[in-house]
């Protein structure tokens, strides 16, 4: 698999909140996005489902294998929606609806895309549990979400995200909701799926720890424009743009490390 | 490969519902009066209808369970042959409202944005018309009939569940699960049916069997005024309006239908709040190890 998004462009209401992007995903990649809230993280990523708010248009070019996908009609989207492309969202507290079993939640994806039997979607929703190290599957499939902590959700969110075996896996702050030690549970857990199935990620995020932590290339997104882009180490060592500058700054000042010497 | 899987969960909505004793009696209450309707079918004590000037107002005794009324009916057995254009009416006016409700809501939340408004407008034009005034207007082109309280009952009804629902659609449409359905690739028709849908129904239960209650009385009220069923129907709303002028001198044979009326409205509300309780998983049912 190999994304290919070419000056991907985002407007709403006569504004551009994403202006002209581009960035190449290979198989088994990781690219991270990182940019300051309302730098058009989001929308970048909901144009890829085709999942823009009412009111929003895309320009340019997103291609999945020598095949357009932007502006394909929403009967071929939902086709690639989970099973070729998969999304974990940031908040796992609204992303799961709140009267269905996680068990059904999970199957959904599955049924859709795979169409198997009751039987065979039911173990497959317990291989996926214990996929993203849910404690005692079993009972957990029987929950509703409010049964569940925020760590315990954003891992139903992944095992949804996944369900159909998507090739690529977007995933927008999936720990920002989370406490500091699930985050770190999280990430790990990402990085762990993400090789052992040999998923593509797109990680964004407005944390230079996080990112750091689980990308090595990324895109710095300042006002919709890409600001930077390049291996997360350079950023790290040399930021060239100023929005990159001030990102790392930041970090540093809250980090415990002690700034380096000029 | 086959997994067993042992069940771990909830108490079923059924279970709940049943330790909840306001909704018991409103269970109670609705499956006494489906009862009373359909025994009435096919058995009253005497003829609901026959008159008999001469054993009028007879207090409550073996021969007559409440007493006769001011033309000689055994109220009883017309209260019994009334359960069946009160269960009709409560019936028949929730499924109006019911379609009524969900086109509206539907139309007036998942459409267009200009669809939308006109919708939004047009339902705030429908509710200023009182459901007097419809039945009315239906009464004056049809005669006083059940169906026309029915369907004055039911539109009205039906608008207002459209208009509280609109808006409940819409937020849950938006909801960031819906979105996350999408982004599984659920098309429109499993999104509804799955997500959005299901996350409404609390209101459009409540509000349904609210219509049910409401309709029992409107029933009352277009009888007395002669919106209703015609004369030789016997109805709690019309034994109501015509004893009513009796009150001081037996009050008691007022007293029946208006208990029968009462209890029946209660009980259909108290159903309603029964239902939606026990089906929402929130609200903290406990759990159960069934295997
Ligand atoms: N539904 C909408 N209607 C109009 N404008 C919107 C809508 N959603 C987002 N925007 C605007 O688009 C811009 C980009 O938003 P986006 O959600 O992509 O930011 P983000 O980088 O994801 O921020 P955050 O870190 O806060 O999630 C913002 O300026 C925002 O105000
Ligand atoms: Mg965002």
């Amino acid at each position: 698999m190999t994304l290919r998004a070419r000056d991907l462009t985002v407007n709403i209401g006569g504004r551009t909140v994403v202006d002209a992007v581009s960035f190449d995903v290979a198989d088994g990649d990781r690219l991270g996005i990182i940019g300051e809230s309302g730098s058009g993280k989001s929308m970048t990523a909901l144009a890829m489902l085709g999942l823009l708010p009412d009111g929003a248009t895309a320009t340019g070019s997103i291609r999945l294998d020598d095949r357009e996908i932007l502006g394909l009609p929403d009967r071929e989207l939902a086709r690639l929606r989970g099973s070729r492309i998969g999304m974990v969202f940031q908040e796992p507290r609204t992303s799961l609806n709140p009267i269905r079993t996680i068990g059904r939640q999970i199957m959904e994806p599955v049924r859709i895309h795979q169409r198997l039997g009751r039987a065979e979607c039911r173990s497959r929703a317990l291989e996926l549990a214990k996929l993203v190290a849910l404690n005692d599957p079993e009972t957990l499939l029987s929950r509703y979400p409010h049964q569940l902590s925020g760590g315990q959700r954003q891992r139903v969110g992944i095992a949804i995200a996944l369900a159909a075996e998507p090739q690529l896996l977007i995933a927008d702050e999936p720990t920002t909701a989370l406490d500091v030690t699930i985050q770190a549970e999280i990430l790990e857990l990402f990085d762990r799926l993400v090789d052992a199935l040999g998923t593509s990620l797109i990680f964004i995020t407005h944390d230079l720890a996080v990112l750091q932590s689980i990308v090595a290339r990324a895109l710095v997104l300042e006002r919709g424009q890409v600001a930077e882009s390049g291996s997360v180490e350079d950023l790290l060592r040399a930021p060239a743009s100023p929005i990159a500058r001030r990102i790392v700054d930041a970090a540093r000042a809250t980090s415990w490390q002690k700034p380096e010497a000029p | 490969m086959t997994t067993t899987v042992p069940i771990v969960r909830q108490r079923g909505w059924a279970r709940t519902f049943i330790r909840n004793p306001a909704g018991v009696f409103g269970l109670v209450t609705t499956v006494a009066l489906v009862s009373c309707a359909l025994l009435s079918i096919v058995w009253t004590p005497y003829d609901p209808v026959h008159t008999d000037v001469l054993s009028k107002w007879h207090p409550p005794s073996s021969a007559h369970l409440l007493g006769t009324d001011n033309i000689g009916r055994d109220i009883f057995s017309v209260l019994l042959a009334g359960s069946r254009v009160t269960l009709q009416v409560a019936v028949g006016s929730a499924l109006v409202a019911a379609v009524v409700g969900v086109v509206f809501a539907a139309l007036g939340s998942l459409t267009a944005r200009w669809f939308r408004e006109i919708i939004a407008v047009l339902i705030d034009i429908l509710i200023a018309f009182p459901t007097l005034l419809i039945a009315m207007m239906l009464a004056s082109a049809l005669g006083g009939s059940i169906m026309v309280v029915i369907v004055a009952v039911g539109i009205s009804f039906g608008v207002n569940v459209g208009r509280v629902s609109r808006p409940e659609i819409r937020r849950v449409s938006r909801s960031e699960f819906v979105t996350a359905g999408i982004a599984a690739g659920l098309g429109p028709v499993r999104n509804l049916t799955r997500h959005t849908l299901p996350n409404v129904a609390p209101v459009f239960i409540v509000q349904l069997s609210w219509c049910m209650a409401v309709a029992v009385l409107a029933e009352t009220g277009l009888s007395y005024l002669g919106y209703g069923a015609p004369v030789s129907t016997p109805s709690w709303g019309r034994v109501l309006a015509e004893l009513q002028s009796y009150i001081g001198i037996h009050p008691l044979s007022v007293v029946w239908p208006g208990l029968a009326i009462t209890i029946t409205v209660l009980g259909f509300n108290l159903l309603g709040d029964g239902l939606r309780d026990a089906t929402d998983p929130r609200l903290g049912r406990p759990e159960v190890i069934t295997a």
